[in-house]
Formats: structure tokens, sequence, C-alpha cells
């Protein structure tokens, strides 16, 4: 499998990606914002299309759109009960604009395919190395600001209380989601990038009580699940993103069953 | 030490308080009492430096004073994953990612012993009791040893026994450690058989005053 050099490429770039996402799903599911990657995985894809309609590369387009939503997402969010009703508007209104994006662009269906459900074993040397750069950039952002966001994502009170810039804070998280979407996109593409940014992190609530056990747990988790999802579809030729969902659900179903029957 | 010199705020539409003139010495268990709206918890954001006076000032008798504050909600639920002892480490600041050093770690161990939490250090916070989980956030709060407790409503939601046992460990870092404890309550008991002295909030103005001059009125509204 490792002779060739599309698969080698493949497991590079899942490896940051999945460690990425990993990260900062601990985050995303601390500040129960799991609605919030699939919202922005939503508007990653039209950011994706719009990017093929204009010519500029769909990961750029998919950025472009994520980093200026997250943050107006994020800021409605923040009146609960209109949360759920407002972003589904807006997941909605820019699954209609991707269509729309896409169908001006006169591109392929299998473009919008790639986009939608990731195109992992296909990726160019140039755009793993962008991928990298910008796992690197989200990584490096969360260890610099790691103990102040961890007080703020595991006790948003608590850190107000201590004095920290818990609005600079969240917008720094914002930033981290809007980037690992559209990262994680390019492996288990738009429609489930929340796969590789929510599971891992929900799962590891159910089997780790500390913060270093909780990154520990769902960086594991990402990465089985991508190794295992891309070792899998090499042999079976079936789709990658397919056994990483399936991994992924399955062990958070795992996790859920073993603390109902230890918290009886 | 924190002197409080002629401070006074108001908001646009509402004036809160006026000219308060009143000191807290070192080791003082000063309750704050008035009715609600009248600025009490107001008065802390001013100290805390996380709201602006109208006019007046505040001078803390160092440069680097820390406070420790437990306000009255959190957002923990049942299914709340870090143990106590992980969530008061959020408050530790020096620590690394990943390891803790020793004097974070004594911190620690110092902040569940005081608390009465050691043993339950393990236990995940989300399915703590009403009062353990209460004196996770009074450990959260000491564990980087403020000049300064501030407790905010803290006993509010806890019921009678629970709320004794927290005053309890709170008297005792009062007494033994001379830890300086301002408390934010309506519970006209427990301040009465607690506290030293007083900040009454009434008509606009503030008095600091003995604590046998407090009545049930003060808590009315």
């Amino acid at each position: 499998m490792f002779q060739y050099e599309f698969m080698r490429q493949a497991f590079v770039a899942s490896t940051f990606i999945a460690i990425t996402c990993g990260v900062v799903g601990v985050f995303v599911v601390a500040r129960n914002m799991s609605f919030l990657s699939h919202t922005l995985s939503e508007i990653g894809f039209a950011g994706a299309a719009f990017g093929v309609l204009v010519g500029i590369a769909p990961l750029t387009g998919m950025i472009l759109f994520t980093l200026v939503s997250s943050i107006l997402v994020g800021s409605m969010s923040s009146q609960k009960e209109r949360s759920e009703a407002s972003t589904s508007a807006i997941s909605s209104l820019f699954i209609g604009a991707g269509i729309l994006f896409l169908a001006l662009s006169a591109k392929t269906s299998s473009y919008a395919t790639n986009i939608l459900f990731g195109s992992i074993v296909g990726i160019s040397k140039e755009n793993l190395l962008e991928l990298i750069i910008l796992a690197a950039v989200v990584l490096i952002t969360v260890m610099l600001f790691f103990k102040k966001l961890t007080f703020d994502s595991f006790d948003s009170i608590g850190a107000k209380a201590a004095g920290l810039p818990t609005i600079f804070l969240s917008v720094i998280f914002l930033i981290t989601v809007a980037l690992s979407v559209s990262i994680g996109a390019q492996v288990v593409g738009s429609l489930l990038v929340f796969v590789l940014l929510t599971l891992p992190g929900a799962t590891a609530k159910f089997f780790a009580r500390t913060i270093p056990g909780l990154f520990a747990v769902s960086i594991g988790l990402a990465l089985a699940g991508v190794w295992l999802g891309l070792v899998l579809g090499y042999y079976t030729n079936l789709p990658v993103t397919f056994f990483i969902s399936i991994f992924e659900v399955l062990s958070y179903f795992i996790g859920l069953l073993i603390n109902r029957i230890k918290t009886k | 030490m924190i002197e409080f010199k002629d401070l006074s705020k108001e908001f646009s539409d509402k004036k809160l308080f006026e000219n308060a003139n009143f000191t807290i010495n070192d080791g003082d268990f000063v309750g704050v009492v008035g009715k609600n709206g009248s600025g009490k918890t107001t008065l802390i954001k001013i100290l805390m430096g996380l709201e602006k006076p109208s006019s007046g000032t505040i001078k803390l008798s160092k440069s680097k004073f820390k406070f420790g504050y437990v306000p009255q909600f959190r957002n923990i639920d049942s299914d709340y994953p870090l143990s106590i002892a992980s969530f008061i480490e959020l408050n530790l600041k020096k620590s690394g990612m990943i390891f803790k050093n020793q004097t974070d770690k004594d911190k620690l161990a110092q902040a569940l012993e005081q608390t009465g939490l050691t043993e339950i250090k393990d236990l995940p916070l989300g399915l703590a009791s009403g009062g353990e989980k209460q004196k996770a956030y009074l450990a959260q709060a000491i564990v980087n040893n403020p000049d300064v407790l501030i407790l905010d409503e803290s006993t509010a939601s806890l019921d009678g026994s629970a709320k004794e046992k927290l005053m309890e460990v709170v008297q005792k870092l009062n007494q033994e450690q001379k830890l300086t404890v301002i408390f934010i309550s309506h519970d006209y008991l427990l301040v009465k058989e607690y506290v030293q002295k007083c900040l009454f909030f009434e008509n606009h103005h503030i008095d600091m005053k003995d604590v046998s001059e407090l009545s049930e009125k003060v808590f009315e509204d």
C-alpha cells in the first residue's frame, strides 16, 4: 500500500488533519457547540463551490466562508433559544447557495461529490503542503492559548471570574474551528466533517476525567478512524469516508453504552 | 487592605450608590447585604476591575492583588467530564499543558484538603452533589492563594446542611489562614451567624456596620 505515493500522501494529510480535529473537537464538545461544526461544514461547502465558481482554490473559498461565518454564527448562538432555528436557516441558505455556485460554474458532478464527501486519496503535493501548514497554524494557536482556552471552554463562568479575556478566547476558538472544518473537509468531505470534529471529542467524555486524558482519547480516536478508513478503503475500494464514519459512530455508541452501564 | 474612597456608580437610567467610604482590613469577614438591584454585585465588579466607577477610587494594599471569586451559577451538567481535581486545576496558571509542576501539585492538594474534597477528588464533577459542587467552586477560587475571597450568593442554591458545611469551610479559611472574605448574601441567618461586620446597601448609600445592627428588614424587597 505504501509503495504508492498517493497513499503515502493521504496518510500524512490524514494524520495532521486527525490530530487537528481531535484537539479542536475537545473544545467544540466542552463548549456544547457541536452544532457549530455541523453548520460550518455546510457553509464550507458553499465556500468551496464559490471558489470553483470564481476560479480560486476550493480550500481558499472554504476558509474564507467559514472564517467569516463562524464569527457570525458564534455571536448568534449566545442567544440559546434562537440558535437552533437560526443556524438551521443559515445552513439551508448556504447549501442552496453552494448548489447555485456549482451550477453556475458548470463543473461536473464529481467536483461536487469531492467537496461533499472528501477526496483524500486524490490529494496533490501542493494541497498536502497547504493542509500541513493550516494544521500547524491551528495547533500552534491552540498551544499558545492552551491553558486559557481550556479554562474558558470547561468553565466559562469561572474563567470570566478569574479575569480571563473570554470574548477574545471565543474568537480564537471560532477561528480554530473554522480552519479545522476547512481542512477536515479534505478527508471526510464537508458533509461529514463533524464526524472528525465532534465525535472523537464527544466519545472522549465517556472515557477520560482529566484534560490530558480527554485530548489523548480524542486524538487517538480521530487518528484510528482515518488510518483504519484509509487501509480499509484501499483494500475494499469502498469510500474512505464511510469507514471513518462507521468507526467514529461505533466508538461513540460503545462509549455511551459503557457509560450508561457504569452510572447505573 | 482595601480602601474605598468617595466611590459612586450610576448608569444612565439609575443611580446605584454615591460617596461610599469604607475600609476592609486583612482577615475581615464582611457580609454584603441589601435589596435586589441595590448595586452589590456591581460594587464587586468594580473592586475586581471588571467595571469602572462613575467616580471615586479603590486603593489596594499591594499592586498584584489576587481575587478568588465564587459566582452563584455555574453551567455544570450531569455529563460534565472533568473530575473535581481537574476542575480545580483549571485555575492553576503556571503549569504546562500536560504536566503540573510541584508548586501547583501542592496548591491543588492544599485546596482539596481545605475544602474536604481530597477523598472524592477523582469523582466527575457532574455527578457530585450540590454541596460538593459548591465546595469545588470554592476550591478553584482559593487554589491560587487569593488575597480576598468573594462569595457571590454562593449558598443560594444549597439546602440547610450543605450551606452550613460550606460556610464552616469558609470560616476556617478566614480564621486559620487569615483569608479576607466578602460574602454577598440574602440569607439573614447565615450572615448573622458567620460574618463580623456588614456593608449595608440602603438608599444609594453603603455603610459599614457591626453585624449586630443587621435586621431582616434589610433583605426585604
